[in-house]
C-alpha cells in the first residue's frame, strides 16, 4: 500500500508539472512581482523535494548496502 | 579590468585546489584513486559537486538567454522538470550503479553493460557513442571561459587568451586532482555560484529601481508575454520532460554516482537536488526576463532590435541573414551584461567568478572522458595487464592534456553555434541511451543485442535531426515549415527553434524507439548466462 502510494505522489507530481492552466496569465503576481507561473513551477520544485523525503523515508533500497557489506565481509574473509 | 583580477585570482585559488588534493592522493589502487577518489565522498561534497557537474556554462548563460528571449517559461521547462526527474533517476539509477561499482569495481558504465550483456565490442560502440556525444561539452566550455573572461575584462582579455587560460587551469586541476580534485573544485564552485547568485539577484533589482517596479513596467510594455507561457506550446512543453532522462545517462554523472562513499550520501543528493535547481536558476531566469526591460544597455537594445526585425521582417529574408539576426538576438551573455550594469567593480568580478565556476563545469567531463578511455579501451584491450596500473593513471593523465589541448584548438576555431547545436543533439541523444540502464538493472530478459539496438538507434536519430535541420533552415518566427505529412497530419516539421515529430520535440520519439527496441530485440535474442544474470538480481 505504501508503495503505491508513492508511485501515485511521483504520477501525480508529474501531471502536476502540465500546469496549462497558469499558461497565458501572469496574474496573480505572487509577492507583487513574481508571475503565477513562474511561482508554481519554483512550488513545484520545493514539492519535489518533499515527495524526494518520503521516498528516501519509506522506499529507500538498504538492501543494496546491506548486499555490498555482505560481499565486502566475505572479501575480508577471503583475503 | 578589476573584475578580471579577481577572476584570475579566483582560477588559481582553484588550481591550487586541484593541486592540493593530489598531496592527498592515495598510492593504493592508484587508478580508482585518481578517477574515483577511492570512492570515499562524503555527504556534502557528494551533493555540491554532482550538483555542480551538472551546471554548465550552457545551464546558466543558456537559461538567462533562453529566458530572455522566451520568458519564464525556462524555468519550468529547464529547471523544474529537472527538479523531478535527476533525482528520481539518481534513486533508483544511481543508487544500484552505486552499489553494483561497489562490489565488482566498476568505474566506468561501460564496464557494468559489459558485463552485464556479456559483450566485449559492442560496449565499445556505446562508448564511442557516448564519446562523440560529450566532447561537444568540453569544447563550449572552453568557449564560455574565454567569452567570460572577454566580456569581464571589457575586452583586455581576448577570447583567444581567455580561453587558453581557462583551458590550462581546468587541465591543472584535473591532472593533478584527478576525481577528487574535481569533486572539491565543484563543491567550491557550487558554493560560491550559490552565494553570489543571492547576492547578484539584490544588487541588480535593486538596481533596477526594485522588483515590483520592473516587473510592472514590464507588464505594461509590449514584451508582457515574456511574463507568461504563451511563446511555447504545452506539447513542446510535455516534451522537454524526457530530456532529463539524459542527465543520468551522462558518463560523467553516472561516474560521479560511483565516488560516494556510502550509499546514505544519497539521500541528502536526492532530497536538496530540487531546492538547490530551484536556488540556481530560479534567479537565472528571473534575470533573463527582467534584462528586457533594461533600456541603457547599448548591447541589450542591439538583441531586442535584432529580434523585433527577425520577428517583422524575417520570412523575407535568406536563411542566412536569419541565422545572423538569431545570433544577435541571443541572450547567453545578458548575465554578464546586468552585472556590468549594476554591479559595483568589486562584486563584479566575484559574480564573474560565480559565473566562471559555471563555464567550467567542463572539468568533470574531460576527467569522464579519460576514466572511459583508460578504462573501457585501454585496460579492456589490454593495456593494464601488460603496462600495470600506474601507466594506466598516466594514459589517463596524458589524455586529458590531449583532449584539453584538442578543444581548445576547435574552440578557436569553429564557430560558436555548431557547438551549441550538438549539446542539443547531445541532450536528446543521452535522454535515448537511457533505456540502456533501465534494461540493465530492472530487465533480467535485456540482451547485448537489444543495447546495440539502443546505441545504433540513437546515433542514427541524432544524425538524422542534425542532417535535416542543416538541409531545411529554420523558419522565421511564426508556423513552422511542414516536411512530411500523413492523411493530414503533420508527422515532421522544421520549427525557428528546432524540429517536431507528430508536435513533441525529436526527444521524444528517440526515448520511446530505444526502448521498444530494446523490448522487442532481446525478446528475440539470446540471454546472458544464468549466473551472470544472477549477479544483478539476486535471489531472496
Amino acid at each position: 500500500m505504501k508503495r503505491i502510494l508513492l508511485v501515485l505522489a511521483v504520477v501525480a507530481l508529474y501531471v502536476l508539472h502540465q500546469d496549462f492552466w497558469n499558461w497565458k496569465t501572469p496574474y496573480p503576481l505572487v509577492f507583487g512581482f513574481i508571475p503565477i507561473g513562474l511561482f508554481y513551477q519554483g512550488a513545484f520544485a520545493v514539492a519535489a523535494s518533499l515527495v524526494m523525503w518520503l521516498l528516501v523515508k519509506f522506499a529507500w533500497p538498504g538492501h543494496l548496502e546491506e548486499e555490498v557489506q555482505d560481499s565486502e565481509a566475505k572479501e575480508g574473509t577471503n583475503s | 579590468m578589476i573584475p578580471a583580477i579577481v577572476v584570475f585570482l579566483y582560477l588559481a585559488v582553484v588550481l591550487y585546489i586541484g593541486i592540493f588534493a593530489f598531496r592527498k592522493a592515495s598510492s593504493k589502487k592508484e587508478a580508482e584513486d585518481y578517477f574515483l577518489a577511492s570512492r570515499s565522498l562524503g555527504p556534502f561534497v557528494f551533493l555540491f559537486s554532482l550538483f555542480g557537474t551538472n551546471m554548465t556554462a550552457f545551464a546558466i548563460l543558456g537559461s538567462s538567454g533562453h529566458a530572455f528571449s522566451n520568458g519564464i517559461v525556462t524555468f519550468g521547462l529547464m529547471a523544474s522538470s529537472s527538479g523531478l526527474v535527476i533525482p528520481l533517476s539518481i534513486f533508483f539509477i544511481g543508487t544500484r550503479v552505486w552499489a553494483l561499482g561497489k562490489k565488482y569495481g566498476f568505474m566506468t558504465p561501460v564496464q557494468m553493460f559489459r558485463d552485464r550483456w556479456e559483450c566485449g565490442h559492442i560496449g565499445t560502440v556505446i562508448f564511442v557513442v557516448q564519446a562523440v556525444l560529450l566532447v561537444p561539452y568540453i569544447v563550449i566550455g572552453i568557449m564560455g571561459g574565454g567569452t567570460t573572461l572577454y566580456t569581464i575584462s571589457g575586452g583586455l582579455v581576448p577570447y583567444w587568451f581567455g580561453g587558453a587560460i581557462v583551458a590550462m587551469v581546468v587541465m591543472g586541476y584535473v591532472f593533478f586532482g584527478g576525481m577528487r580534485g574535481t569533486a572539491w573544485v565543484n563543491t567550491f564552485q557550487t558554493t560560491l555560484f550559490l552565494l553570489f547568485g543571492a547576492i547578484a539577484i539584490i544588487v541588480i533589482g535593486t538596481g533596477m529601481g526594485g522588483f515590483k517596479t520592473a516587473t510592472q513596467a514590464m507588464l505594461a510594455s509590449p514584451m508582457a508575454s515574456l511574463m507568461t507561457r504563451e511563446r511555447i506550446s504545452p506539447l513542446y512543453f510535455f516534451s522537454y520532460t524526457f530530456i532529463p532522462l539524459s542527465a543520468i545517462a551522462f558518463p560523467h554523472i553516472l561516474i560521479f554516482c560511483l565516488t560516494a562513499e556510502k550509499m546514505k550520501h544519497f539521500k541528502k543528493t536526492v532530497i536538496f537536488y530540487p531546492i538547490c535547481i530551484l536556488a540556481i536558476w530560479a534567479p537565472c531566469v528571473f534575470l533573463g526576463v527582467m534584462a528586457n526591460r533594461v533600456t541603457d544597455v547599448p548591447q541589450i537594445k542591439a538583441k531586442q532590435e535584432a529580434r523585433r526585425v527577425l520577428a517583422t521582417q524575417g520570412k523575407n529574408m535568406a536563411p542566412e541573414a536569419r541565422d545572423e539576426l538569431r545570433e544577435q538576438a541571443a541572450g547567453d551573455d545578458v548575465i554578464m551584461l546586468l552585472l556590468q550594469r549594476y554591479a559595483p567593480l568589486w562584486l563584479a568580478g566575484l559574480l564573474g567568478a560565480g559565473i566562471m565556476a559555471a563555464v567550467m563545469a567542463s572539468d568533470s567531463q574531460i576527467l569522464a572522458l579519460s576514466t572511459m578511455f583508460t578504462e573501457d579501451v585501454f585496460a579492456h584491450y589490454g593495456g593494464k595487464r601488460r603496462f600495470g596500473e600506474s601507466v594506466q593513471v598516466q594514459t589517463g593523465r596524458l589524455f586529458v592534456v590531449l583532449l584539453t589541448l584538442f578543444a581548445y584548438a576547435v574552440a578557436l576555431r569553429a564557430p560558436e553555434t555548431i557547438f551549441e547545436l550538438a549539446i542539443q543533439y547531445a541532450f536528446s541523444g543521452f535522454a535515448a541511451l537511457s533505456p540502456l540502464l533501465v534494461a540493465a538493472l530492472f530487465w533480467k530478459g535485456s540482451t547485448k543485442w537489444g543495447a546495440l539496438a539502443v546505441t545504433l538507434w540513437t546515433a542514427s536519430a541524432v544524425v538524422a535531426v542534425a542532417l535535416y535541420q542543416h538541409a531545411v533552415p529554420a523558419p522565421a518566427p511564426g508556423p513552422p515549415i511542414v516536411s512530411w505529412t500523413v492523411g493530414g497530419m503533420d508527422v515532421l516539421t522544421r520549427t525557428p527553434g528546432g524540429t517536431a515529430v507528430f508536435g513533441f520535440m525529436p526527444v521524444v520519439p528517440m526515448v520511446i524507439g530505444s526502448a521498444l527496441l530494446m523490448i522487442v530485440v532481446s525478446m528475440v535474442t539470446a540471454k546472458p548466462n544464468p549466473a551472470t544474470v544472477e549477479k544483478y538480481f539476486p535471489r531472496g
